[in-house]
């Protein structure tokens, strides 16, 4: 029991005042930038980079990792509240949260998201603790052709999830692919589809697809059907806590959303979106009101936020074992190690095992106090809701122009999210989903990419795709996922015909 | 709660001033532009220079703007356009940028900026797996040679420098550059990833990226591509193995076009001075990279000759269209 020692150790580093401040400022940032679209966790380490220069490694790093949690934490209240994700991995969070918002159940929208980002953090941060050396090895046995066989499974299950019909899940889906195919192709460094405009060629921003189909096409929406039947907003209808209910809804796709997260954000390439659709659609299937998802049902956010946090955790084991950076905040953080001549990798843990403890004890401590410091402000956000409509959506575009400005100021970008929200707009009238479309912006290049990479390890042999245990197991899921529901839908019609 | 947030966030305030604080002596202030998002090689140079800079009292301000963008095709179009004759900004650039100015037919080149000096590079290396057959640089040679379609090199971007590294070593053994199975993946973590777990034959990058691993016996280094042995790092060079590969991972910093030749010197000046300062060579220590300044003429030429090195090679490897 090692490991127990090195972590009781490595609390007793944690929670020395000086670095109880630092995770308490690093939390209390990450939150605030998490809230703002645009300014992530990585251009906000990126900022703070040379102002810590003078600080004691430990201590910073430590802040940094807060920073990292909260900004995970941050991204869900807007998503929540006013449909804007503030991170890529919130959006899944958007999709039922807003409508709970809506429908007055804001409060318990909140703390699901705030208690289940708390238990997927804790648990993930133990696995990461006991099983990293483990999770490392599986981890780099995962190639690209296991990374397309993953992506073929989110495919499936995202595009049968969304919507009310699969045509049109599929429809946003394909949107989502050709505009992922915009920029330079990663593979041969030709640019595709970027018609001769520079700032086309790194291919379109997340948050600004997202935030102009999820927040701008909303207002827009909105603004159109104001003279037609005004929706009603109740910022709060019942308790503004979670009710026994919720918390019987919530633990267990908590659970599964950790499984979801940890594992899938460990992988090198594998990020913090996919776990969170992924436990969006399985929650969805598992549930026993599937009536309520699209109205807002609590499952639909408890897993996802569970697992864009557990996600984040996971992040951080190829980081420490191996200084393999999995994310822009990991990168960033790889810098900040750098900064103090400290290489991330087999030797730190044995080198600087104080840092090392220090670190992973005090993101228990960060988790604590995100919670403490989210619950009490549930009460405080949801009161935004009742701001007049007019007022709140007009402050969602301000928002959301501004967050997109800040993370590139170009009038290409500008233009690109007021024509993300007029197709948000379209979509929402002719009653397309929207969430597709990001899925397949994020997805679509990686599986491209992979299945491009995988082919040319093969030298072109399609076979490898089926030789991995790994790849072939998850294209079989893929293929049972896809298959299922029409065979079960023929044989149900087929007894019907029987009777 | 919030009177305690705003004097921490106060507090935070109070730090960044004053880490960028001015020192009130000299009347230098200077913008420069990192062509990159905030957080890679080239941010992470401009940044350094703000530092040393200003730590040492050079410039009374510095200010670091991140353009980010195609390997710095829109960085460098922002600066010649936007700066033009405008003596107190300065832009960071590096090798990478040569070969995605080609690759993007970049209606601006790196002929239209003044140069002003080269300040570090990073040596390159080829590595593989512990348990790979593979043992000296002479016998991945000698695979190249056998079936240059097996050997599966994994590295950055395509066009960067691990790509143009992967061409040069199948031109420098006599194998067809054209042919080479080369892997790009979007940063060094992935395509680790790829060489540990045996995906593929060998990887290329920057030598302090691998070094860990090197170290700690995971990867096997087989070659550094520095003209002679570095004093403290067990690893011969290509060249003492007979294959003549001899580049560098080079980082620079130019000026805007139609400056002043008295503009110029002044800026010259400045880095020169900055270049000799304890400030940046504790930044180097730190950060691990090589110094190689090279000012002037010195200097243009170099630019010159590894643009034409850099757009061959892209040709041969069809990545340029000619």
């Amino acid at each position: 029991m090692e490991t127990f020692a090195a972590l009781a150790h490595g609390m007793a580093v944690a929670v020395q005042p000086m670095n109880l401040l630092y995770a308490l400022i690093g939390v209390f940032l990450g939150t605030a930038v998490g809230v703002l679209p645009g300014i992530g966790p990585a251009l906000t380490v990126a900022l703070l980079l040379p102002v810590t220069y003078k600080l004691d490694p430990g201590g910073s790093l430590i802040m940094f990792a807060g920073i990292y949690y909260g900004g995970m934490y941050g991204g869900s209240t807007t998503a929540i509240l006013i449909n804007t994700p503030g991170e890529s991995a919130s959006m899944a969070t958007a999709l039922e949260g807003n409508k709970m918002a809506k429908a007055g159940r804001g409060g318990p929208a909140l703390a699901t998201s705030a208690i289940g980002s708390f238990v997927a953090g804790t648990i993930a941060t133990i696995g990461m603790a006991f099983l990293a050396p483990w999770l490392v090895d599986f981890a780099v046995r995962f190639g690209p052709e296991d990374y397309f066989a993953l992506m073929c499974v989110a495919f499936v299950t995202v595009s049968a999830t969304f919507g009310n019909s699969p045509i049109r899940g599929l429809t946003s889906l394909f949107i989502g692919l050709t505009l992922g195919l915009i920029g330079i192709d990663k593979l041969t460094g030709q640019a595709r589809l970027a018609f001769g405009m520079p700032e086309l060629l790194d291919g379109v921003e997340v948050t600004t697809l997202a935030v102009g189909l999820f927040a701008v096409g909303e207002a827009l929406y909105v603004a159109s059907r104001r003279h037609h039947a005004e929706e009603k907003i109740e910022p709060v209808r019942g308790s503004l806590w979670m009710t026994k209910q919720d918390w019987m809804r919530s633990w267990k796709p908590w659970l599964r959303g950790t499984m979801f997260g940890f594992p899938i954000g460990a992988l090198p390439a594998g990020g913090a979106e996919i776990p969170t659709f992924l436990s969006y659609s399985t929650e969805k299937r598992l549930s026993k009101h599937p009536e309520e998802f699209g109205k807002g049902a609590i499952e639909g956010v408890a897993g996802p936020e569970a697992a864009n946090n557990a996600s984040a955790a996971g992040t951080l084991v190829p980081l420490l074992t191996l200084g393999l950076p999995t994310s822009a905040t990991a990168a960033m953080m790889l810098a900040g190690f750098q900064q103090y001549g400290l290489n991330p990798g087999p030797l730190l843990f044995a080198e600087r095992p104080d840092l090392v403890w220090g670190l992973i004890a005090s993101l228990f401590i960060a988790n604590v106090m995100l919670l403490v410091l989210n619950l009490p402000l549930v009460g405080l956000w949801v009161r935004l809701l009742a701001i007049p409509q007019p007022w709140l959506y007009a402050g969602i575009l301000v928002f959301a122009t501004m967050g997109t400005i800040a993370a590139k100021p170009s009038v290409v970008e500008l233009s690109m999210l007021a024509a993300f929200g007029v197709l948000g707009f379209l979509m929402r009238r002719f009653d397309f989903p929207i969430a597709p479309v990001v899925v397949g912006l994020i997805l679509g290049p990686i599986a491209e990419s992979q299945l491009r990479r995988a082919l040319a390890i093969s030298l072109g042999d399609p076979i490898v795709l089926l030789q991995s245990p790994m790849s072939a197991t998850l294209l079989g899921i893929a293929l049972i996922a896809l298959v299922a529901p029409f065979v079960l839908k023929g044989l149900g019609r087929f007894r019907a015909s029987e009777d | 709660m919030m009177p305690f947030h705003t004097r921490l966030f106060g507090a935070v305030v109070a730090l960044t001033l004053a880490a960028t604080a001015p020192a009130l002596s000299q009347q230098l202030e200077l913008k420069i532009m990192a062509p990159a998002a905030p957080g890679g090689g080239w941010d992470q140079t401009a940044r350094a220079m703000q530092q040393a800079l200003v730590a040492a009292k050079i410039a009374r301000s510095v200010q670091v703007t991140n353009v980010a963008g195609a390997g710095g095709s829109i960085g460098i179009a922002q600066f010649v356009n936007g700066a033009k004759g405008d003596g107190n900004q300065m832009m960071v650039n590096g090798f990478v940028m040569v070969g995605a100015l080609a690759m993007n037919k970049s209606p601006v080149t790196l002929e239209q900026v003044t140069p002003i000096a080269r300040l570090t590079e990073e040596i390159q290396v080829i590595v593989v797996p512990a348990n790979s057959p593979l043992k000296t640089a002479q016998d991945l040679a000698a695979a190249v040679k056998a079936d240059i379609a097996k050997v599966t090199f994994a590295g950055g971007s395509a066009g960067g420098v691990d790509h143009v590294m992967a061409a040069l070593f199948a031109g420098t053994i006599g194998a067809d550059a054209k042919k080479i199975n080369y892997i790009p993946f979007s940063g060094g973590g992935e395509s680790l990833a790829a060489i540990l777990g045996g995906k593929v034959t060998a990887g290329i990058s920057g030598l302090s990226e691998y070094e860990g691993q090197i170290k700690s016996g995971k990867l096997r280094a087989l070659g550094v591509t520095s003209e002679k042995r570095i004093a403290g790092i067990d690893i011969p060079t290509f060249k003492e193995q007979g294959i003549d590969l001899v580049l560098a991972n080079w980082r620079s910093v130019v000026a805007p076009p139609g400056i002043t030749a008295e503009q110029r010197k002044t800026l010259s000046d400045a880095v020169e001075k900055m270049v000799k300062s304890d400030a940046w060579k504790d930044i180097l220590k730190q950060k691990g990279w090589d110094d190689a300044y090279l000012s002037g003429d010195g200097f243009a030429d170099f630019l010159k000759k590894e643009t034409t090195r850099v757009t061959d090679v892209l040709k041969s490897v069809g990545l340029v269209k000619s």
